[in-house]
């Protein structure tokens, strides 16, 4: 019986305790024709080593194509430390810190994410986590919309420079909360949202606008400009950071004259695999001004009985457990042991570290991108400075292109056609610090081939 | 002492970023960082120290017995953890082609096929990040449902008053009403009241069972009946799965649409409150309307069902299609255990919640519904021993604490007076529940001689008891540098 420790004499002295003669009696409140028959279609049970040779066949199957893709997810070194302290039982078989007294190792890391998060996005508060960076945006869109008391109007100018799934996450978790959801196109040339396309959004007043930075595309928004122009309109002003970016960009705190409200993201850069796009962390951090509507968990510092320092959860009022239908968010969960990695990693790269990164991850892909383009019909697609990703035009259908790099484990980029038509075809291409200049050859090598094959043919 | 506070200018562990600093002068100077982020600076060491002595003040499974009511806090196996970390799962990046993705999508898609059956349910998808998240995508569908039919007057979904928190404020995000239905005393929903509550307004009812109260709702056909014959929709909160897996079906009870929590009854990690996952299953109407993304086998192969396979699906929950280091860990969790072995954990988790309220019974403590069987949990009220001796179930919760024993779950649900919600779990052996039950014994004992004892616990932990009122009202949440720090950005390139 895996991981149950009774023995027969256990499980006997325990029904007599009960005063019952078997297990199954123990079910005797439900009704017999409820009982089910059998579990017909699960297969027997393994032992641990078995389990680990199908895992390992699987996990060989899947292989470890050079991976060139972003896209939202991002593959970078992760110190050793990070993962070995992360799951110590201690931090990874704990629940929720509702007992505080019990649980001061989670609270003081929460405690410490939320302060580097603060740091980072030049804000005032973070919370706790949310699950990925895609739902952290769908609560931020809630909160600017509830926040935000001069405009009523719940509408929500949304770049179409937003990561698509992004988009798609937060049109599914808002849906029934008569939120309008304005889709502002961004410029064919520089890959910029631009003031005039946001004003193309009509005259109507609108309670946020979301600015990402980087965007989708790679390419760097004026976040000033963009700012100052809805806080002029009276909207509250929601950024989507990269953390990594963060450590060489200007912090949403910092843009235009008065700073972004509320600043969201996908944490995973921080310290996460990519593990197949989760689990991940989002990010949510926001002014002071706005705490109250800031939904999740929060821990806070306090002092005991005898006046030492610890941590606790605090403005519980906000949540589903205590308020219930009225809370800020049905979100429980947060993501605490992703978090726990993050502030490790955080730790141990420090500010310089991160920059780094960001200086390394930005050098690759502008020299991925360089070498791309001596490939005759390969182009940049935007002419606006970009951070980690490019978009690429090319002379030939993306996914025939994409198919055969990685039939050369080359898995090439991300096939903006899909999710831009107008853009067709062309690749989002990404090269973080782990891609070596010969891994750049390999792959200008491979898309040379692939591109003379779709040529001749 | 915090991270920041062991920061010295100019430290840092070199050998974890990149020995040289890459050339960014490109980017613009407009757009980049004026000042460094006051993240600390540490070496490795002290990182590793640290946050190695704060794993050590947290309880946990592997550290205490946890037994937290409708937490489900049973032993996180190893193995889980160790294969679903193998590199080609860690490696494999979200947009990677199926052709590189036929591994990770075989044990999904077998994970899908044995939830299905072991719920009973038509269709599975994995996609919910969590519990909560399972909740709304479950209620959303429901929403869908009636909204295809053009049934628009469906606003009200029925919500038990000693449910989650996490039900009422799921059905709010999905634009529904929310009306309470009473609980009996017996603990059973009080069905006359729910027949009076039923009518064309009703979209669903949102029901855990085993309720939370601990014990299986006798008259759940009843209840189905009732609310299928007013056009509503029955939603099963899965957080109580472990009391009936391989034993009782939701499909089977007549339930519509279910979630599941896999950090509770297939075991993953909790983490310190997260990654959860909240896979939801349906019967065939709701089926159109799953969240993506799904596996679908195709011949000898998997593929990914979309937006384009499912155009009427309630959409995304999150960017990647929901946490699949979770996924894989209850995957590797439900094969090792069986068909047998599922049977065997509600069997034993109910074993030991029936021992162990006997225990206490004999020990003198009171249940809150004596007559019924204890399901895989069960509710004690303390509140004869807070009236006898002013010693609340907080106090014996941090008691608890002293004596090695996590608290079991406080005051939830709300309808029970002085309640503490036990829930010992499968793994945990006979010795340990023999040994809480002294404890208690003890502490009560305790409330009687010395009661300012129990009312000043804890004692042996890092720190006595937090004033939550102080964090709440002086607001402090998160360390700011007294001054800027001294360091300045690399503003260009080497």
């Amino acid at each position: 019986m895996p991981f149950i420790p009774h023995t027969d004499d256990d499980i006997a002295g325990m029904l007599d305790a009960i005063g019952v003669e078997r297990i199954d009696d123990l079910f005797d409140e439900i009704p017999t024709e409820l009982r089910a028959k059998g579990l017909e279609g699960i297969p027997d049970g393994l032992s641990e080593m078995e389990v680990a040779q199908l895992l390992q066949a699987r996990a060989r199957e899947d292989g470890q194509a050079l991976c060139f893709i972003g896209a939202g997810a991002y593959d970078h070194h992760i110190p050793a430390a990070v993962w070995q302290i992360t799951t110590r039982g201690e931090f990874y078989s704990a629940y929720t810190p509702y007992q505080a007294e019990a649980s001061q190792g989670t609270l003081q890391v929460l405690y410490e994410f939320q302060s580097m998060m603060t740091a980072l996005t030049g804000l005032d508060v973070s919370n706790a986590s949310l699950y990925d960076g895609a739902s952290a945006l769908a609560e931020a869109v809630l909160m600017a919309v509830r926040a935000n008391r001069k405009v009523k109007n719940a509408r929500v100018l949304m770049p179409r420079s937003v990561h698509p799934f992004y988009r798609r996450t937060v049109r599914s978790i808002v849906r029934h909360q008569g939120i309008e959801l304005v889709e502002v196109d961004f410029d064919h040339r520089t890959g910029q949202t631009r003031v005039a396309d946001c004003e193309a959004a009509g005259d109507e007043p609108f309670a946020a606008l979301v600015i990402p930075q980087p965007n989708f595309f790679g390419v760097l928004e004026d976040v000033d400009a963009l700012t100052d122009w809805a806080h002029a309109r009276d909207a509250l002003v929601i950024g989507v950071v990269n953390p990594v970016a963060l450590a060489l960009l200007s912090p949403p705190g910092d843009w235009g004259s008065e700073g972004a409200d509320i600043a969201c993201g996908e944490g995973q850069p921080l310290g996460m695999p990519l593990a197949s796009g989760g689990p991940y962390l989002g990010f949510l951090c926001c002014t002071q001004a706005q705490i109250r509507q800031l939904p999740g968990r929060i821990a806070g510092k306090t002092l005991d009985a005898d006046g030492k320092v610890g941590y606790t959860l605090t403005l519980q009022a906000r949540e589903q457990h205590i308020r219930r239908s009225k809370a800020t968010s049905n979100i429980c969960t947060n993501q605490g042991l992703l978090v726990t990695a993050a502030t490790i990693h955080m730790s141990i790269l420090g500010a310089e570290g991160l920059e780094r990164v960001a200086a390394a991850c930005h050098a690759n892909t502008s020299r991925l991108a360089d070498s791309l383009c001596e490939i005759n019909g390969v182009e940049p697609l935007f002419d606006a400075p970009a951070f980690h990703e490019r978009a690429l035009r090319l002379p030939a259908p993306a996914a025939n292109i994409l198919s055969d790099l990685a039939a050369n484990d080359i898995l090439g980029g991300f096939d903006l056609g899909r999710e831009y038509p107008e853009l067709d075809p062309a690749l989002l291409v990404c090269a973080t610090e782990l891609r070596t200049d010969a891994d750049i050859a390999a792959y200008r090598e491979a898309m040379a081939r692939a591109l003379a094959i779709a040529d001749a043919a | 002492m915090l991270i920041h506070e062991q920061s010295r200018p100019g430290r840092r562990a070199t050998a974890q970023a990149p020995l040289t600093t890459a050339d960014s002068s490109d980017l613009p100077t407009a757009l980049r960082r004026k000042q460094r982020a006051a993240l600390p600076e540490v070496s490795e060491l002290q990182a590793v120290r640290h946050y190695t002595r704060l794993s050590q003040q947290n309880f946990s499974i592997d550290t205490n017995f946890y037994p937290l009511g409708s937490c489900t806090m049973k032993y996180n196996p190893r193995a889980c953890n160790s294969l679903a970390s193998l590199p080609g799962f860690l490696a494999r990046h979200p947009a990677a082609p199926e052709s590189h993705s036929q591994g990770i999508m075989a044990c999904l898609y077998e994970l899908q096929d044995m939830l299905k059956i072991v719920t009973g349910m038509h269709a599975v998808s994995l996609a919910p990040a969590a519990g909560a998240q399972g909740e709304l995508a479950g209620v959303m569908m429901i929403r869908a449902y009636h909204d295809a039919r053009g049934d628009h007057e469906r606003r009200e979904i029925l919500v038990p008053d000693a449910a989650h928190g996490t039900n009422p404020a799921s059905a709010i995000m999905a634009g529904f009403k929310v009306r309470e239905a009473p609980t009996g005393s017996n603990g059973d929903v009080d069905i006359a009241a729910l027949r009076d509550a039923v009518g064309p307004q009703t979209a669903g009812i949102m029901l855990t069972n085993p309720s939370t109260v601990g014990v299986f709702d006798r008259n759940i056909q009843a209840i189905a009946e009732t609310v299928h014959e007013a056009g509503g929709l029955l939603y099963y909160d899965g957080a109580n799965l472990n009391a009936i897996l391989g034993k009782v079906r939701p499909g089977d009870m007549g339930f519509d649409v279910i979630h599941m929590n896999l950090h509770k009854t297939f075991s993953t990690p909790h983490g310190g409150g997260g990654p959860g996952a909240g896979p939801v299953g349906v019967s065939k109407r709701l089926e159109p309307y799953l969240p993506i993304p799904l596996v679908e086998q195709d011949g000898d192969s998997y593929r990914w069902l979309d937006e384009d396979d499912r155009p009427e699906t309630i959409g995304r929950m999150t960017a990647f299609g929901g946490n699949m280091g979770i996924l894989l860990r209850a995957y590797i969790y439900a094969r090792m255990l069986g068909a047998e072995g599922m049977r065997r954990v509600s069997e034993f988790a109910t074993l030991n919640a029936n021992y162990l309220l006997k225990r206490l019974q004999e020990a003198g403590f009171q249940a809150a519904y004596p007559e019924r069987r204890a399901s895989h949990e069960f509710i004690i009220t303390l509140k004869q021993e807070a009236k006898t001796y002013g010693v609340n179930a907080m106090d014996f919760a941090k008691r608890l604490l002293d004596f090695g024993y996590h608290a079991p779950t406080t005051y939830f649900p709300l309808l029970v007076p002085e309640c503490l919600l036990i829930e010992p779990t499968e793994t945990e052996p006979k010795e340990a529940l023999d040994g809480f039950v002294e404890a208690m014994t003890q502490i009560r004992k305790e409330a009687e001689e010395t009661p300012e004892k129990v009312k000043g616990a804890p004692y042996t932990l890092p720190l006595r008891r937090l004033d939550d009122v102080r964090a709440a009202r002086q607001l402090d949440v998160a360390w700011k540098p007294a001054s800027q720090p001294a360091s300045q950005p690399t503003s260009q390139g080497a």
